[in-house]
This record gives structure tokens, C-alpha cells and sequence, in this order.
């Protein structure tokens, strides 16, 4: 156990969570005996949630060894204020340098947990806040839990690229039946992480009892007399001979597909695997798989790269690469729209549920702009019908939401953003024009995604307070937010525009005006290799499913779809202009466009989707067929060589900003690294650019 | 309008373990203890219909951070009481939860309301006594007081001086008097019942579940007594033995009109007969509850004989000999504070006297003979108040 203790080499210091022992006295609660309550507590408030490290590992062995030497009538175990345990301390494992060491924290976790289920003694998790992962899975090693009616439980591990792999995997099916474990270890962790509340917990079987946190610690201690007393009697199912394991593994298996785009991926996989296992398993033959899934996974370059993504995430949510000081920002009290579209009206929603302040919308005519307004309108109610808002809120936000057809409705904005038609020179003109309405200071945001936003400053007045600020469709749902500065934006602009879009709750990249950004310049160039392959004659299938087992949310083809076809032509149109031929113009897609064909798939008559035959007809007859393995190394290679031009030309900063950008932009898998890590271990960087994006072990194996 | 008074009746009262300042509670919040209290008060009397409620009258003798912000809507709102029930704050330092006790009395009695919560609270450790006092410098510049008003300790010293019979010795032994019933109040289980068990956090501990008083010293001797310090003159008698400590805690009781308690169905534990406040010297406050009493006793038209029970804060020993010595009582008369009292279970200022109600409320129930009893204490500035009750449970003739 000693080098278990000993941190990974570059690991940093664990934050070590102390357990507490105290015996409590359950006579007034009408059992004459004592319990041995463990509090879980690293001293820290509830931003820094208790975690186990191999250290605090032991802190609770010792405190276990310690309870069960007492003799007490039962153990209990609880957490600090608002936070019981948030799991497994990730920090380390990014470090783990062999399998040996990764067994032996697996192992650890379990020794020491496990001895919560076997050590005679009836012991119970009042679980009184935030538990997740590993915390939960304290809980799950004890004979009963009580939960705060405010606390948040899951099990998230799947999410990351790892497995509940402290008894959690065994555990929870032999609980609450395959179903319900599937729910939470599968469904849950691969919808966004989704955490359970209290009541569905209970619903659920995942703990006992449910208290209200005013008095919660006080009816636990009710509830475990009541128990100890036989007062209370708490059932427990067998579920070995369910009739729903196989339904419930496929449904597993079937909503991992999805996420995935069709891939099969290693972590809910094994998740998969130790749940149906868990039927029939003893707790040694079920741990001890789960020690292996967990070794196997956490010397993985996969889960490396999901680390990284976690934590770039967590990372970049809340820091901006490269923003000038918060204080240069000028209030916003009043944000212009121009236009009243579907893209427009969803600016204006946003502005005004985060903003709260007055939001105008313009656009060509009385009907745009009713049609703009009614529409903002509608979603708030909608929110309201959810239950998502309450009538007053709504009623305040409708009302800050105007439309006019008159430009001079904007000369009290401080923050004007314009999302008309992507056409540069009625952009220009749209600038040059609202410069006669509007203040010198007020911010000129542009949503463009793929043209010169330097180009729209151009013989303005005040080119400095021009910006570009690029969302993603559906602006409400997709976390990032480009914000392009050209050579003239000025560090109040990008300050005022960085501060309204932490109000929006966006995550930011920094990029310079360059075609495309990011995003869309990524996006596009390896689109045009796909349809490129299609039009020299690689079947569509082969093309579009090239991708299929690297775990993109959707195919190239499903993309287009979404997109629009004829969206995605005008990007392409604009970048090849602008950057070149390698952004290919299919002529496939051209005509796609013309006809006005929507997708590449529909349904069929039983729900299925099937290639749209009226696009398959418009598909260029090539003689040059290329295979899956081919279209995906050129695909890949695209995307190697672009990634690196942006880096040489400074359109962002560093590598680990073009990752956060298609981790939150296009929605790539968390075990790809966005990108970069996985072109960098698949051995893309090096052939293509002949050289790595990463150094080794910041987001794979060392 | 209602111009007929109602009979006003306790319904229950109960309080949480009573702490040390600066130990059992140094990681809970003065507001959570009296939410807890209030919560646990009306788990063990589930037909009080909480939307009922016409008000919560909290005290509390500091009343600033986590006493402050109007503690009695506060806690109403953080006891999860329904937002239509409103609160309020009370203060008149040590008898403040028996000045909402009588506040809340006289609305029920004048009609205005049916049902309602009157409590208090005191986390001395967070609060200690005289923290952000600010006292006018006219007391000093006109001797408005005695320099000695503003020191509890020294008034009680200037009781002593004042009545030279209350010796050392005498404080002393009535000091270990309390010790002792309060021990066999305990061994017999007479106050577990009343408390409501309060999870405590100790970030260095861990949590813990209080469900005992932490002061009381159940072995005490006169000898260890006699040995104490006079922190407040050289050669003094006040000591840390023969007063109470420095304490954190919480009280709650729900008063009713005794028709809506019959109505309902709730206990009566006690019947409110009238109640005084008086004002003497501040520099002798511990004397306060003598001339309440008698203001009181006249106001019922009942004697000092009527009393058969008595709940007497022990702010002091020396105050309470006062008390008794005034009505020719004996210093160990059994009818007085039959339980202990401050000196041993601790005075958490502002809700003391719940708990002094809802000692006597018990002891009404053991004693049937008993009419009439009375709940009395001194508080700062030179005041005592007095309450006198009914024995619901009277039985003429045993």
C-alpha cells in the first residue's frame, strides 16, 4: 500500500480529505447504542469539494479501523457542509505512469470501501450533499443511505472515459435492478453527465430515505435507530433473475451508439460489460473486474485526452486566453439586433434572459420584425409553461424586447450585434449606417462566421469598436462563443464584449479575423475532403462512414444536414475564396443546392433513415474511389494541416484553444481531446505537419 | 372587536441542548439552533397547522449577524414555515423569550391571535456579552448609573453588599443544590425529553448529534466551589461556580387561545394567570424579580402562598437567595427550580425563559396539587419579570 500513497511523478500535492470520527449516542432517538459517525472533510469550503486520493484513502481506512474497534451498534458516514464526496481525486490519475499503479489505486479504493459492506457492523451514508462518483459509491458499499432533499447524486464516471470502479459498476445493479443501474451508470452519465435529484434518487432504490437538510443529519440518526431497533424494515430485491438484463444492456448499448455517432467506445463498453456481470458476480469477482476495466482505462490514451478535455473545460469556462482587464469593459444597458430571423431572434432571447435589459430588434419590414418579436416572445412563454421561468420574469423580459423597422431605435445602445444575411457589402453598409445613429462607443458585433470582420470596419469612424462575435446553432444550447478582434479592435471592445459573453454564460475563445475562425474553418476543410473523396467516386457510405468509429456526435453527412446544405456551400464558397483551393467546392453539393434537396438522409416508411435518393442522383460520377481507411486519413490530415497553419498564422493562441473550440463548437467527444490529441497519438500531427500538437502526457498516455 | 380576553395556554415548549460558548456549538449558527429548535417543536406536535401560525416572536440580545436580519421572519422563513406566516424580533436582554412568551400572550389574550411561536436564542460565542455596546456617555457624565450597572458580575456583587445574610457560603451551596437536582433531574430522565437533538459541527471534529446539556458539573463539591476565583472584585463572591456560564442556546413554545387549543386538539400544558415587569436600581439588577413578583402577584390577587411552584432564573445564586429571602422562602424550599437551573444547565441570555416555562409546565404535570406557579428572572439594565401560570391539571382537594 506504501507506493500507492507515493503521488505520480509531476502529480500535484493531493488535497487530502480527513475522515472524523465522533460517536454519537442514539439513545434520544430510542435506540440504546452508539454510532460511530465519520465526518469526510478535506477543510476547505464546498468550491472545493472532498475528494480521494490514496491518502485520504487511508484517512478513512484508519477511521473505519478505528470506528469498528469502538464496537459501536452501527457506522455511519457524512459529509462537510453541502458536499458529502465529489470521488476519485482525478488530479492524480492524469499522472499515473504504469497499469501496476493504476490497479493498485483501483484496488485501494476498493479495500478500503469495501470494508463499509463487510465489516458486520450495520453502517449506513447520510448523504448529505453533493455525491458523485466515488462518493456515491462510499454510499453504496453501506448497508443503507439517507440523502438531503437538496443534494445532487450521479455517477458520472462514464461521462469521463472511466467506470463506477469502486463497487459502483457491481454494486448499484444489485441494488436497484438493470434498468435502473443502467439509468444512472449509462443514460445519465451520457446525457451530459445528468445528476439525479433527491426525489429520483429515492424513486430510484439508490438510497432509503430522503430528509430536508434543515434537520437532515438529526433524521438520519432517527432513521438508523429506527432501523437498528426494527422499528423500521428496509427490503432489499434480488435482481439476479430479472427478466430485463439483456433489454436494459441494449438500451445501454443503443444510447452509447448515439452519443457516439455509431462508435463503440472502450468506457461504456466496459460499463456495459461489469453491469451485466454484476447479475451474477461476488463482490471479489465483481471488484476485481472492476479493477481491471478501470487499469485498462485509465492507461488509455483515450482517457487521457478526456482528462484534459474535463479539465479544459472546467478550465476555460471560467478564464478567457487573452482578455484585456475586466475593468475596461463598459456597461451594457442596452443591446441592438439587426435582423429579425431565426438567428437574430435567438441572439435577442439570449441577450435579454442574461442581460435583462432592454433588447431591440431591427430588420427590412414591419412583418420581419412582429415575426422577430413574437417569436422571443413565444420562447419565453414557453419557458414559463416548462416551468422553467416564472409569468413575472417572463412578463419583464417580453416587455424589454422591442422591434422597430427605424435604425434610430439603436442610438442608446451600447452593444449592437448584427446577424443579416452573409453578404460583406451589406455588412459594410450596415455599419457605415448605424455610425450616424449610434454613440462612438457602442460596440458593432458581428455574428459572421466565415467573413472579414476587419473588412466590415473598413472606412468607419470608429473601426476600434468593431468585433466579431460568433455563436453556435442552437445559441441557447451550444456553450462556445468566437470573439475575433481585427487589427483595429481596441481592449475596451473586446473587454465589453468578453463581459457580455460571460454574462451569456458562453465559454470564449479568442481568435484573430481570420476566415472561418476556428470552428467553421476546421469543420469546412475536412467536410470538403469527405465530399472531395465522394465526387472522385468513393461510394457516399464509404465517405460518410469513414468517420464512424472515432465517435463524432454525427457523420459528415448528418452534419451537412443539420447545417443546411446551402449554409454549408456559402462557408465553403467563402473560405476557398479566401483561403484557397484546398477548401474544395463540390459540385455534388452545388447541385444539392440548386435543387434544393435538405438532407443526404431521410426516414423510410419504418422510422429508419436511408440515403435520400433524390441526393444520391445528384452525386458526381467519379472513377477515382478511395477507401474508408484512406477517406479518413485525408480527412484527418486536412485537419492536422489547417490546425497547424492556425497556429503559425496566430489565429489563436495555443493548441489547447482550437481543442475547447471543437470540444464546445462542433460537440467532439471529450476522449478524442477535441481533436489535436487524437491527430497527435494516432500519428496524424507527425506525417501531416511532422510534428506533435501537444507535448506527451498533457493529454495522452506518457 | 373582540373586547372579552381569551385565556391564553401554553401548547408545548421545548429547546435544544444548551452549550458552552465557544465549544459544543462554535461551528453552528445562532439562527440554526432556534430553526431546529422550532422544527422540532412542531415534529412532536403534528396538529398545529403551521399556515396557522399568526406570528413568531424571536429573542435575542445581540442582534446583529447570525441574530440579526429580523431573526424572527428569518427563521420562520428558514424553519420552512409557509411564507404567509410572519415574524419578529424581541429584546429585553435576558428575559427576552419571556418577553415574547408575554407579547404573543397579550395578542392572543386581546383576540388578534389564535396560535403562535415565541422563543429565543443566544450563541454567547458568537455573541459575547456587552459585543458592540455602545453605551451613551451621559450614564457616566450624569451618573445616570452606577459604573457597576453595566457589569452583571458586579451587580451581583452588589447584592451581596446590599443584603449582608446572602453570604459566599450560602451562594455556594444553593449553587451546588442545583448541580445536584439537575443530576437527578437527568438520571431520571425528566429533561432529555424536552430536548431537541441539534446536529453540531466541529470543522477540527467532525459532526456530532447534541442531545445533552453541555454544562453541567454533576460532581461538583462545595470545596471545588469554595476554591474558585472572584473574577469581579478581590476578596468577592461571585464566582463562575455560583453563576451561570457563558452558553449558546435555543428555546421555542407555542401559545394558543385556549379555545382554538381545545378546538384543535393541541395539549394544554399551562394557563397564563397575568405578568409583570419591574424596574430597580440598575446597578442591583439581580433584584428585579422581587417587585415583579409582587406587582404580579397583585395583579393575579393571589398571595406568595398561592405559589406552589417556583422556576427562578439563576442568573446568580446570590439573586435568587434574594428572591427567597424577600418571600421567606428557604434557600432548598423543594417547590423552587425542582430540576436545577442556570447555574447548572447554562443561561444562553435571551432563552432562558422558555426554558423556565417549560420546566414548569413539567413540573405541573407531576404535581396536580399545585394550582398556581410562577416563572420569574432578573435582566440588565435593573428589571425583573414575572410570570405567573395555571396548573391545568389541578385537581382540587389532593
Amino acid at each position: 500500500m506504501s507506493d500507492v500513497t507515493k503521488l505520480p511523478e509531476g502529480a500535484p500535492e493531493e488535497v487530502v480529505t480527513k475522515a472524523l470520527l465522533r460517536e454519537v449516542d442514539l439513545t434520544p432517538f430510542g435506540f440504546t447504542g452508539k454510532l460511530a459517525l465519520i465526518t469526510l472533510d478535506n477543510g476547505y469550503d464546498h468550491n472545493r469539494p472532498n475528494t480521494f486520493g490514496p491518502v485520504s484513502l487511508q484517512e478513512l481506512d484508519a477511521a473505519i479501523t478505528a470506528a469498528i474497534a469502538a464496537k459501536p451498534a452501527a457506522i455511519g458516514i457524512t459529509g462537510k457542509p453541502f458536499i458529502f464526496a465529489a470521488g476519485a481525486d482525478l488530479s492524480g490519475i492524469a499522472f499515473l505512469a504504469n497499469r501496476e499503479q493504476a490497479l493498485a489505486i483501483g484496488k485501494l479504493g476498493h479495500d478500503v470501501f469495501r470494508r463499509l459492506g463487510e465489516c458486520g457492523i450495520p453502517t449506513f451514508a447520510f448523504i448529505n450533499g453533493l455525491a458523485l462518483g466515488g462518493g456515491l459509491e462510499v454510499g453504496l458499499h453501506c448497508n443503507y443511505r439517507t440523502l438531503a432533499s437538496t443534494a445532487l447524486t450521479g455517477l458520472p464516471e462514464v461521462f469521463l472515459g472511466l467506470i463506477p470502479g469502486w463497487g459502483g459498476a457491481t454494486l448499484l445493479p444489485q441494488l436497484i435492478g438493470p434498468e435502473k443501474a443502467v439509468q444512472v451508470i449509462m443514460l445519465n452519465a451520457l446525457n451530459n453527465n445528468t445528476m439525479l435529484k433527491a426525489k429520483d434518487a429515492l424513486a430510484l432504490g439508490v438510497v432509503d430515505a430522503v430528509y430536508e437538510p434543515a434537520d437532515f443529519l438529526e433524521h438520519s440518526m432517527d432513521f438508523a435507530a429506527q432501523v437498528l431497533s426494527g422499528a423500521k424494515k428496509i427490503a432489499r430485491a434480488d435482481f439476479s433473475s430479472d427478466a430485463n438484463w439483456d433489454s436494459a444492456i441494449a438500451t445501454g448499448r443503443a444510447a452509447a451508439l448515439k452519443k457516439y455517432g455509431g462508435a463503440t467506445i472502450a468506457a461504456p463498453e466496459r460499463a456495459l460489460k461489469l453491469i451485466g456481470e454484476s447479475r451474477t458476480a461476488t463482490r471479489d469477482s465483481g471488484f476485481a473486474a472492476e479493477d481491471l476495466a478501470l487499469a485498462d482505462l485509465t492507461m488509455t490514451d483515450s482517457l487521457r485526452a478526456s482528462l484534459y478535455s474535463f479539465n479544459l473545460i472546467q478550465k476555460k469556462r471560467k478564464k478567457v486566453e487573452g482578455a484585456p482587464k475586466p475593468a475596461l469593459a463598459r456597461k451594457v444597458s442596452k443591446v441592438g439586433v439587426v435582423g429579425a430571423g431565426l438567428m437574430a431572434s435567438q441572439l435577442a432571447l439570449i441577450m435579454v434572459r442574461n442581460l435583462r435589459c432592454p433588447v431591440v430588434m431591427t430588420d427590412l419590414d414591419q412583418a420581419r420584425v412582429d415575426k422577430g418579436v413574437a417569436w422571443v416572445h413565444s420562447e419565453l412563454a414557453k419557458l414559463v409553461e416548462k416551468k422553467r421561468m416564472s409569468e413575472e420574469t417572463a412578463r419583464r423580459l417580453s416587455s424589454l424586447v422591442t422591434g422597430s423597422v427605424d435604425q434610430s431605435a439603436f442610438a442608446t445602445a451600447d452593444f449592437i450585434i448584427e446577424a443579416i444575411f452573409e453578404e460583406l457589402s451589406l455588412k459594410q453598409e450596415l455599419f457605415k449606417k448605424l455610425e450616424t445613429i449610434i454613440s462612438p462607443e457602442c460596440v458593432l458585433a458581428t455574428n459572421t462566421s466565415s467573413l472579414s470582420v476587419e473588412a466590415m470596419s473598413e472606412g468607419l469612424k470608429n473601426p476600434e469598436r468593431v468585433i466579431g462575435f460568433h455563436f453556435f446553432n442552437p445559441v441557447a444550447i451550444m456553450p462556445l462563443l468566437e470573439v475575433a478582434r481585427t487589427s483595429k479592435t481596441d481592449d475596451a471592445t473586446t473587454a465589453t464584449a468578453i463581459s457580455v459573453g460571460k454574462e451569456l454564460k458562453k465559454t470564449m475563445v479568442i481568435t484573430k479575423d481570420a476566415p472561418g475562425f476556428v470552428v467553421n474553418r476546421l469543420l469546412t476543410r475536412f467536410m470538403g475532403e469527405i465530399t472531395d473523396a465522394m465526387d472522385e467516386g468513393t461510394p457516399p457510405e464509404i465517405a460518410d462512414n469513414s468517420m464512424r468509429q472515432i465517435g463524432f456526435p454525427m457523420s459528415p453527412f448528418e452534419l451537412l444536414g443539420l447545417v443546411g446544405p446551402g449554409v454549408a456551400l456559402h462557408v465553403a464558397e467563402t473560405l476557398n475564396k479566401n483561403l484557397g483551393p484546398r477548401y474544395r467546392i463540390s459540385p455534388t453539393i452545388k447541385r444539392i443546392v440548386e435543387k434544393q434537396v435538405r438532407t443526404f438522409y431521410i426516414k423510410d416508411s419504418d422510422g429508419k433513415f436511408i440515403a435520400n435518393p433524390e441526393a444520391v442522383a445528384l452525386i458526381e460520377k467519379g472513377t477515382n474511389p478511395s477507401t474508408a481507411d484512406q477517406v479518413r486519413v485525408r480527412a484527418l490530415t486536412a485537419i492536422a494541416q489547417e490546425a497547424r497553419m492556425m497556429l503559425d498564422e496566430g489565429v489563436v493562441s495555443s493548441p489547447a484553444e482550437i481543442d475547447i473550440c471543437m470540444l464546445l463548437g462542433s460537440g467532439w467527444p471529450m476522449h478524442l481531446g477535441g481533436i489535436l490529441p487524437y491527430l497527435d497519438r494516432e500519428g496524424i500531427s507527425e506525417s501531416a505537419c511532422g510534428q506533435l500538437f501537444h507535448p506527451k502526457a498533457v493529454a495522452s498516455l506518457p | 372587536m373582540s373586547s372579552q380576553s381569551r385565556t391564553v395556554v401554553l401548547v408545548d415548549a421545548v429547546r435544544t441542548p444548551f452549550g458552552k460558548a465557544g465549544s459544543l456549538y462554535a461551528g453552528t449558527r445562532a439562527d440554526d439552533l432556534i430553526v431546529r429548535a422550532i422544527r422540532g417543536l412542531l415534529e412532536r406536535n403534528p396538529l398545529i397547522s403551521p399556515s396557522a401560525i399568526d406570528d413568531v416572536a424571536i429573542a435575542a440580545a445581540t442582534q446583529t449577524g447570525d441574530q440579526g436580519m429580523n431573526i424572527g421572519r428569518s427563521v420562520a422563513l428558514l424553519a420552512g414555515l409557509p411564507q404567509s406566516v410572519p415574524g419578529y424580533s424581541i429584546d429585553r436582554w435576558c428575559a427576552g423569550a419571556l418577553t415574547a412568551v408575554t407579547t404573543i400572550s397579550g395578542a392572543i389574550a386581546m383576540g388578534a391571535y389564535d396560535l403562535a411561536i415565541a422563543g429565543g436564542v443566544e450563541h454567547m460565542g458568537n455573541h459575547p456579552m456587552g459585543d458592540g455596546m455602545d453605551p451613551n456617555p451621559r450614564y457616566l457624565a450624569e451618573k445616570l448609573v452606577d459604573t457597576d450597572a453595566l457589569s452583571m458580575g458586579n451587580t451581583a456583587e452588589r447584592l451581596h453588599d446590599r443584603f449582608p445574610t446572602l453570604t459566599k457560603e450560602r451562594s455556594d451551596k444553593y449553587a451546588l443544590n442545583s448541580q445536584v437536582k439537575t443530576a437527578k433531574a437527568y438520571a431520571d430522565g425528566k429533561i432529555q425529553r424536552d430536548l431537541i437533538p441539534v446536529a453540531a459541527r466541529s470543522a477540527e471534529l467532525g459532526w456530532a448529534i447534541a442531545t445533552v446539556d453541555e454544562p453541567p458539573r454533576p460532581g461538583t463539591t462545595l470545596e471545588a466551589l469554595a476554591a474558585l476565583k472572584t473574577p469581579f472584585r478581590p476578596a468577592g463572591r461571585v464566582t463562575a461556580g455560583n453563576a451561570a456560564g457563558l452558553n449558546d442556546g435555543a428555546t421555542a413554545s407555542v401559545l394558543a387561545s385556549e379555545e382554538y387549543a381545545k378546538a384543535n386538539g393541541l395539549s394544554i400544558k399551562a394557563k397564563l394567570v397575568t405578568f409583570a415587569f419591574a424596574g430597580v436600581e440598575p446597578e442591583v439588577m439581580g433584584y428585579g424579580p422581587v417587585p415583579a413578583t409582587e406587582k404580579a402577584l397583585k395583579k393575579a390577587g393571589l398571595k406568595i402562598s398561592d405559589i406552589g411552584l417556583f422556576e427562578v432564573n439563576e442568573a446568580f445564586a446570590v439573586q435568587v437567595l434574594a428572591f427567597l429571602e424577600h418571600f421567606n422562602i428557604a434557600d432548598d424550599d423543594a417547590r423552587v427550580n425542582p430540576v436545577g437551573g442556570a447555574i447548572a444547565v447554562g443561561h444562553p441570555l435571551a432563552s432562558s425563559g422558555v426554558r423556565l416555562i417549560l420546566n414548569l409546565a413539567r413540573s405541573f404535570e407531576e404535581h396536580p396539587e399545585v394550582r398556581y406557579g410562577l416563572t420569574t428572572m432578573c435582566i440588565g439594565l435593573g428589571m425583573g419579570g414575572t410570570v405567573i401560570w395555571e396548573n391545568p391539571h389541578f385537581k382540587a382537594g389532593k
